[in-house]
């Protein structure tokens, strides 16, 4: 394991520095830059000139990339050209509340989708399986702000059970902490739960029509330890793939359900930076969620070891 | 009054140690432990308010820093943090004082030599702050209190100015920091305002707070517009930017917030029913039309007057605005309500007269070449315009196409004075605070600099002679006849069309008190029952 270990942090190295390059390129070519934010509506060409010239933007590009390179290396990710804050700083502050919000949101998927799959599956094409399927179809297909909006109006505004937006640190104060989270958690967590439904649904079908599960009804096993002894574990490598490329997607995706909540994470880090055109706190944060994938893979990597002892790296 | 002699002796008392601590009766007795809650109009990035002219800048730093003089209700200047102020007869001596008890956060006194550096920085970078650099001789500090410009000709502009609100305000800064280059952004917000940054809590783009400054001495004045005693009654200030407007609406009504900055007139439905006020903010928004004058077809004056003579402000308004009394059509080019305010050179544009418009288009030649009209797809107070104004060039036989675009990618290229085929542009919007337009030195419309000055690029040495007559003169009668000729020669030149002025509106849930409508928002005198 530990091979694999090394292995993948080797292999991320190229990973990043392509996803590096591509970053810092889009960014350049794209319109806009952060000397005209800066500069303000009534700004002259001169005056964004210089602010341009101030920042270092006049430079040849591969001047501006060898410079920014050479401080990931050494890991420093630079300084926000508009707050001047770290950028390491930034992306660390704002950790937590994605965190919380994917991790909750995570479980609440988890804990509600995985029995619902094996739930309709085990009543195939009966009235159940179709109405579970139908509730995943629907889930799938709503807006997370559609959602966000609903719940917010009915359990916020209308009914005054829990809180509109923002963020409480758990670790603070957990019951106000927990309340913050239930409406963007569930939001996040409805079209996740679609997908886990129906994936855990088709890899359970898969398996329950096997040889081995065969043998155990035969033996006399009850249905559900037939479940949760045999069936899940072996349906389990197509669900914890979805499940941990869920956690990535969710962290680096949150950024519909961050603003809609006004829950100041990741999401809304991400989307604030690149319309202010903030370029270093864009490029770390984009080498951010590479690592994030690349970890994730990882792990995913290593539940198949723990799970399905016939893998092997 | 009749007095004994212990209750004089009691009064004595109090007044030494009233003295001796530098603490007014006024600041100590208006103080309370409240948190205000508050929704701005955008998200605060920057700290610097002289490298940046933007608005959520501005205001943050009227909470932290202050100024030598503020404009009151009335747009008039008033002395803040100077105590008195002297000028010799032929104009070219000032000579300020500041008032007493004035302290920066970290403890130390304002002085002059605090001052200076300053203005030095500012008015590198504002475009009043630059008129004052080129006339002044000396500024120095003369001893801890008192400071002095010695000018090469005369500045009565001076105090106005000083005052000036937008977008570059001369705030006061320590030494150390006002002697940073300001192309040096700075890191370190010290100020001697009412309130204290705290730096901790600042997360860009997301909430930032502050915390009443206990030893700050507010004016003894009570508070008119931005000028009087900035009394800082509430404890804490938390401010909470909204990316989603909605989100913000339900968050006040749901008592998580306590004031949202601006509520366009659309969104004051939402209130309905509820116990939430809605007070119209005293800047309102102007929107405005802005040919480039760097590029054909809108280099001739006559396709400019051929568009001036169709726009028409109520038909722009009906259509931005839609609600009658959110809105008003506002012929002044410094603004209606201003001091400033005439009506001279107006040309009122309708569709009355499309055959007139079209006549100046044939005898401009115009080749009938579409141009191109720029907007930003994200700014909600630009969005109905672009529209409005192809429709309006439509009617005289100008084709016309719309480009969408982000906000950073439309104020990069409204500053091209390249062709349109290469990137450039035609014609596009620009939207202002009123506060923006009152000083006829500081409104961006009236930068009449040819390509070095604002988008738009209005070549115009004539405005820019009137501008250096306005900076010089000594009498308000004086200034008014030049701000008229100023009006006459832009109507005539047709620098833009002004196309109405409307309400934005100011949420405030019914515990608060104490709120002053000034123009631009400061909370620095809010509390909350």
């Amino acid at each position: 394991m530990l091979r694999l270990i090394v292995l993948r942090v080797l292999a991320a190295v190229p990973v990043m520095l392509i996803v590096a390059v591509i970053v810092f390129s889009l960014l350049r070519l794209s319109p806009g830059d952060p000397a005209a934010i800066i500069a303000g509506d009534t700004a002259t060409p001169e005056a964004i000139a210089a602010i341009r010239s101030e920042m270092g933007l006049d430079q040849p590009l591969l001047v501006q990339f060898a410079s920014w390179i050479g401080g990931v290396v050494t890991g420093d990710l630079g300084q926000s050209v508009l707050s001047r804050l770290p950028v390491t700083t930034l992306i660390f502050d704002r950790l937590e509340a994605t965190l919380m919000l994917a991790l909750s949101a995570i479980v609440l998927t988890v804990i509600v989708a995985v029995p619902l799959g094996a739930f309709a599956a085990l009543r195939h094409n009966t009235l159940t399986d179709r109405l579970v399927m139908a509730f995943s179809v629907a889930g799938f297909s709503m807006p997370a702000f559609v959602v966000g909006y609903i719940l917010m109006l009915l359990f916020a505004v209308q009914w005054q059970l829990l809180p509109v937006q923002g963020y409480v640190s758990v670790f603070d104060d957990p019951l106000t902490g927990l309340r913050h989270l239930v409406l963007p958690s569930i939001t996040l967590a409805l079209v996740f739960m679609a997908l886990i439904t129906r994936v855990t649904r088709s890899s359970l079908l898969e398996v329950l029509g096997q040889d081995f599960v065969r043998t155990a009804r035969a033996k006399g096993n009850p249905a559900g330890r037939i479940l949760w002894r045999h069936a899940l574990p072996n349906s389990a490598v197509p669900i914890i793939t979805v499940i941990g490329l869920g956690i990535a997607m969710l962290i680096s995706g949150v950024v519909v359900t961050e603003s809609v909540f006004n829950i100041p994470g990741i999401g809304r880090l991400t989307i604030d930076a690149i319309l202010a055109r903030d370029y270093p706190v864009v490029q770390g944060l984009m080498l951010f969620f590479a690592m994030i994938y690349v970890g994730i893979n990882l792990l995913i990597d290593i539940a198949y070891l723990l799970i399905d002892p016939r893998i092997r790296y | 009054m009749n007095m004994n002699r212990r209750q004089a002796l009691i009064m004595s008392a109090s007044a030494m140690l009233m003295a001796a601590t530098g603490r007014s009766a006024y600041a100590q007795t208006e103080t309370g432990d409240a948190v205000i809650r508050f929704a701005p109009h955008a998200a605060l990035r920057v700290l610097d308010p002289v490298a940046t002219p933007a608005y959520i800048t501005r205001n943050h730093s009227y909470l932290v820093y202050d100024t030598l003089y503020s404009l009151d209700s009335s747009f008039t200047p008033q002395p803040q943090m100077i105590g008195s102020h002297e000028v010799t007869d032929d104009g070219l001596e000032w000579t300020f004082i500041l008032r007493d008890g004035l302290a920066f956060h970290d403890g130390a006194p304002v002085t002059a030599a605090d001052v200076v550096p300053s203005i030095t920085r500012w008015w590198q970078k504002d475009v009043v702050g630059l008129r004052l650099k080129e006339v002044t001789e000396t500024l120095e500090a003369v001893d801890d209190k008192t400071f002095m410009f010695r000018l090469k000709e005369p500045f009565g502009a001076m105090i106005e100015a000083m005052a000036r609100p937008s977008s570059r305000p001369l705030f006061v800064m320590p030494k150390r920091i006002a002697d940073l280059d300001p192309s040096t952004m700075l890191e370190e917000v010290v100020g001697s305002g009412p309130y204290k940054f705290l730096a901790d809590e600042f997360r860009p783009g997301a909430s930032w707070a502050y915390a009443r400054n206990e030893d700050y001495i507010p004016r003894d004045e009570p508070a008119d517009g931005l000028a009087g005693g900035k009394v800082p009654r509430a404890a804490r200030i938390e401010v909470i930017w909204f990316p989603s407007p909605d989100t913000a609406i339900s968050a006040l009504i749901n008592n998580e917030l306590d004031i949202i900055e601006s509520v366009s007139p659309d969104g004051r439905s939402r209130f309905e029913g509820t116990d939430v006020k809605l007070v119209a903010r005293a800047s309102p928004t102007a929107s405005t039309v802005r040919f480039n004058w760097s590029q054909a077809p809108f280099d001739d004056v006559r396709m400019r007057r051929a568009v001036q003579l169709v726009v028409s402000q109520i038909d722009y308004m009906d259509i931005v605005v839609g609600d009658p009394s959110a809105y008003e059509t506002c012929p002044a080019y410094f603004g209606c309500g201003t001091p400033l305010e005439t009506d001279a050179g107006y040309v009122e544009g309708s569709l009355d007269n499309v055959e007139e418009a079209r006549a100046l288009v044939a005898e401009a030649g115009y080749d009938g070449t579409p141009i191109t009209i720029i907007t930003p797809g994200d700014i909600a107070s630009f969005s109905a315009l672009a529209p409005m104004t192809q429709q309006v060039l439509e009617a005289i036989g100008i084709p016309s196409k719309i480009e969408t675009m982000e906000w950073s990618a439309f104020l990069e290229r409204r500053t091209r004075t390249t062709l349109p085929s290469e990137g450039g542009w035609n014609l596009a919007h620009a939207v202002f605070d009123l506060i923006d337009l009152i000083s006829p030195l500081g409104n961006p419309n009236f930068d009449a600099r040819g390509l070095d000055g604002y988008t738009g690029f209005v070549d115009d040495p004539e405005t820019e002679a009137l501008k250096s007559r306005y900076q010089a003169a000594s009498t308000d009668d004086e200034r008014f006849a030049i701000v008229e000729e100023m009006q006459e020669r832009a109507y005539d030149q047709v620098f833009y069309i002004p196309l109405g002025t409307y309400a934005q509106y100011t949420a405030l849930r019914p515990e608060l008190s104490d709120f002053e409508n000034a123009p631009i928002h400061v909370v620095y005198g809010l509390d909350k029952a």
